[in-house]
């Protein structure tokens, strides 16, 4: 297993380099510079503010730079505030975000398995169509409709929960951490729905029947195993798509996490900000992904590390 | 009186009724009639008709356009004037809701014909060539797969203005994965399939075998995804619009009309609400005609 | 009082194309330690008829009705409850198809301590035993270890005896055998068939081989029931059925055997194809393919008769004596 994990650890390392090298050329590309949003920003302030960062310097040695840096884990300063580094910045915010991201996975799994199991015992009737239709609403109404919707009815009309932040007050967490999960967990949903189904109409459920085996021990002991499976793979891509959430939760929920910080910096044209933070989230992706691999060979006793 | 067995190589002519074959029905036709007996399936693609309907044609009915401003009546609810009342600068809803419409499907269907190109293309070469290369190609499929696809088309958009065609291209770039995914799939095991080699060993052309044997049995899933990569891509693009990097004022696309409403939420809960329950109409069909075709077309996964 | 008595017993799938009667009013019994052989082809209704008895057909789709009293219960008409405590305990049931029938996600030793756990609420450590146990008497090699591993670790032949040990760590007084060698090469379908015959010996069960393979049912059966259709078309003590067949199927069937023609002979095939299950048929189900056929065998619904006490025949010709079959030259 070792052998398995350093083999795809040295592969992550061209992937990482891509998305570094990409992200540099479309910062580089892009017109306008960081600068461009300061009016008192006279020509000879420019210009020594390019060489404070280095901007002078020809795009190689730039590039170069950049790479060395971010292969020591030094992500780089802030173009907007120059007193903070892009570490200090994600040791700050990071945490919240991961915080949410956990809430809203372990709600997506709790929910959706839940539901997509009952679904798929008895197709085509009403303990299916209920959460099915439950599962398909949940997917057709984007995060950013259900969050504001949440906040009308729970925030405003009832009072019942803080509107923004994210105080150590358990309940501001509810509603953000509802709002991501609850989306997640129709996919799960679906997705558990859809594996058990194949597996029930397999022949050694039968068998586990003529076993005497009860409902409850068939569903289970016999099915569950193979039908989570899809939920397991899934959660590789789930990881990219909290990520993406988290821009738009944070920002309609006002939480000081990293995705909100990310969307603000593009905007801002913080390009340091920027580059250290998508090869935070790149190197986030690739971890969570070995994880995710390494559970799902765990899981499926077909499948050997290769 | 019969005592002498049947003579086994003079049997008897046999009843002929069973020789009346039934009617045989090719798998399009099947697929239809089951199509047809989901009613879900068939809601979903009356419902998706008639708002494409509405968004395209509705606006040329209309009394207000878009972008008229009113400003004496900014904000107001729902009237006999302005049946889904205005928004922050006196401008019909109803009206924008059509043309945000009129965007939301434009670019759902752009954007998904951008990524139906590039993913059967690359799924039919890898899944054709196979071996090396194919595990090579879908190895760097499962990679990007892995990426933060939705950064980068943030990145693209703040960087690089927010283009309407850069917009089709980037959000079509992040779902070509799953396409190619599935026609490399179905190319896969069709190469592999009895009917293919009995094909070769009947000396059919190339050409042939291609065009009438393999595209079919590709065509059903590729079908399938289109419909359902549509939800997937305006899902995107509203997203992105939300953002404030997907279509610019005075445009709408469903998103940003969201996104304006939801800012107005606590005064003119009508400005979240109308956008928002037809984007989710819109969604819920295609996903009910996606799922229904995906059903009706796959023999083995018949309801239950 | 027989060990299974089953009369009358009617498994209807109400489908959207209309009724499939896939099993059409069967009765026989099995004796206590008897060895009995359903036979017939694809689609005549032998497997459905033994899932059917014990709940093992899915019952939106289908309807059973009839009686199936196994040592004083009907299977049919008792409390689920009971109904499991039978399965996998006192009647257990080997299934056609190993690779499938065995779950791919658990070890061998946790399906094999199953019917343990669930019956006799055995702990861990003594099922454990038990389960290697059982593997050693199936005859699977250094069973102690390979009980740990997972089914696609072992070929088919192999898996099949996991299965039949699993079928018999309960000790059952009923073994149903369904089609246990089709799926199996032709040098392990000896073996298995062997190994089943000694375990019988052993435990003194009764078995019911389900197949439609003549030749395995004339080395292992005491009795056999041909069916067609969904009806048992003759049921006989097993060298009478060879050689004294009462029923124009079962010497047809028999006439169709490639190997008991001569080299260069021209082979024998039934002509037509079995009746559509969908549609309700009014007289003899075989008659469209009889050459024996008379006009009231198209419209009269026989019934199994018996020709001598042990012998039946649903054939109106036979049951008037107006027909006697010679059994084919070459039996």
């Amino acid at each position: 297993m070792f052998r398995f994990i350093l083999r795809r650890l040295l592969e992550s390392i061209p992937v990482l380099w891509a998305v570094a090298t990409l992200t540099f050329i479309m910062l580089k590309l892009a017109p306008g510079g960081p600068f461009d949003a300061e009016r008192q920003v006279t020509p000879e302030v420019l210009a020594q503010l390019e060489a404070q960062y280095g901007l002078d310097k020809p795009l190689l040695v730039q590039y170069g730079r950049q790479l060395w840096n971010l292969m020591r884990g030094d992500l780089g300063v802030s173009y907007k505030f120059p007193n903070r580094t892009v570490n200090e910045v994600i040791a700050d915010t990071f945490p919240v975000s991961l915080e949410l991201g956990i809430y809203a996975i372990s709600i997506a799994l709790v929910v959706g398995v839940i539901m997509g199991l009952i679904a798929s015992l008895r197709p085509n009737s009403w303990s299916d169509y209920v959460p099915s239709a439950m599962a398909m609403t949940g997917i057709c109404l984007p995060t950013f409709v259900l969050g504001p919707l949440l906040i009308l009815l729970f925030v405003i009309k009832l009072g019942w929960f803080p509107l923004s932040g994210w105080t150590s007050l358990p309940s501001a967490k509810v509603l953000p951490a509802i709002t991501l999960g609850l989306y997640f967990a129709a996919y799960v949903s679906r997705l558990t729905r859809g594996g058990m189904r194949e597996i029930l109409t397999q022949d050694y459920i039968r068998t586990a029947r003529a076993k005497g085996a009860s409902e409850v021990r068939v569903v289970l002991k016999h099915a569950l195993r193979g039908g989570i499976l899809p939920v397991v793979s899934f959660l590789g891509p789930a990881v990219a798509g909290l990520i993406a959430g988290s821009f738009v939760i944070e920002t309609i929920f006002t939480i000081p996490g990293l995705g909100r910080f990310f969307v603000t910096s593009a905007l801002n044209r913080d390009y340091t900000m920027v580059l250290g933070l998508v090869v935070f989230f790149a190197s986030l992706i690739v971890f969570f992904n070995l994880v995710v691999d390494i559970l799902q060979i765990w899981l499926n006793p077909k499948l050997k590390f290769e | 009186m019969d005592s002498a067995p049947a003579n086994p190589s003079n049997p008897p002519a046999p009843d002929t009724e069973w020789l009346r074959a039934e009617k045989g029905e090719s798998p399009w036709r099947d697929a239809w009639h089951r199509l047809r007996k989901n009613h879900l399936a068939v809601a979903g693609g009356i419902v998706i008709l008639l708002m494409a309907l509405a968004c395209f044609a509705g606006p040329w009915f209309l009394t207000y356009s878009y972008q008229e401003q009113n400003l004496e009546l900014r904000e107001s609810p729902p009237s006999a004037e302005h049946w889904m009342g205005t928004d922050k600068l006196g401008r019909d809803l109803l009206a924008r809701v059509l043309s945000g419409g009129r965007v939301s499907l434009q670019v759902g269907l752009v954007a998904t014909l951008v990524a139906l190109t590039i993913g059967v293309l690359y799924g039919t070469v890898s899944g054709f060539l196979g071996g090396k290369t194919d595990a090579l190609m879908m190895r760097i499929v499962d990679i990007l797969y892995a990426l933060p696809f939705v950064v980068f088309v943030i990145l693209l958009m703040v960087f690089f203005g927010r283009n309407l065609v850069l917009l089709f291209l980037a959000i079509g770039a992040v779902e070509w994965l799953t396409m190619a995914r599935i026609v490399r799939g179905q190319v896969l095991s069709l190469r592999k399939q009895e009917f293919i080699e009995a094909c070769l060993a009947l000396g059919l052309p190339l050409r042939r075998i291609l065009l009438k044997h393999m595209v079919p049995n590709v065509l059903g899933p590729v079908i399938v995804y289109t419909t359902l990569t549509i939800p997937q891509v305006m899902l995107l693009e509203a997203f992105l619009s939300f953002l404030g990097l997907g279509v610019q004022p005075p445009h709408s696309s469903w998103g940003s009309l969201i996104k304006d409403g939801a800012e107005m939420m606590e005064e003119a809960p009508w400005l979240l609400i109308y956008p928002g329950t037809l984007f989710a109409v819109t969604l819920f069909s295609l996903n009910f005609l996606g799922d229904g075709l995906r059903d009706a077309l796959d023999p083995r996964t018949s309801k239950d | 009082m027989a060990l299974l008595e089953v009369s009358n017993l009617q498994t209807h799938f109400h489908t959207r194309n209309g009724v499939v009667r896939a099993v059409d009013g069967i009765s026989f019994a099995v004796e206590k330690g008897e060895t009995l052989g359903i036979v017939g082809e694809s689609g005549s209704g032998k497997s459905v008829t033994c899932y059917s008895m014990l709940g093992l057909v899915p019952k939106p789709p289908a309807r059973v009705s009839g009686q199936a009293h196994f040592d004083g219960t009907d299977l049919l008409h008792c409390p689920p409850s009971v109904l499991r405590g039978i399965r996998g305990k006192r009647i257990s049931i080997i299934f056609q198809d190993p690779m499938t029938s065995l779950n791919p996600y658990l070890r061998i030793e946790d399906q094999l301590m199953e019917p343990l756990r669930i019956h006799e609420k055995m702990d861990k450590a003594s099922a454990r035993r038990r389960a290697v146990e059982a593997l050693d008497q199936v005859g699977v090699p250094d069973a102690r270890n390979r009980v740990r591993s997972y089914p696609h670790e072992f070929s088919g032949g192999m898996r099949q005896r996991v299965m039949i040990a699993m079928a018999l760590i309960t000790g059952p007084e009923l073994l149903i055998a369904d089609e246990p060698t089709t799926a199996l090469d032709v040098t392990v379908q000896a073996q298995i068939m062997e190994l089943i015959r000694d375990l019988q010996r052993q435990l003194g069960m009764a078995v019911i081989l389900i197949t439609h393979d003549l030749g395995v049912v004339a080395g292992f059966c005491e009795r056999v029931m041909v069916m067609y259709a969904g009806r048992i078309a003759e049921s006989a003590p097993v060298d009478e059925i060879f050689h004294q067949p009462c029923h124009p199927y079962n010497l047809a069937l028999q006439q169709s055997i490639p190997a008991l023609h001569h080299k260069g002979e021209e082979l024998f095939t039934i002509p037509g194809v079995p009746p559509d299950p969908g549609r309700p048929i009014p007289g003899c189900p075989f008659a469209p393919r009889c050459s024996h056929v008379i006009d009231a065998c198209r419209t009269t619904r026989p019934g199994l008769e018996p020709i001598t006490p042990r012998h039946h025949s649903a054939c109106l010709r036979v049951q008037q004596g107006d027909l006697a079959l010679k059994p084919s030259a070459h039996a």
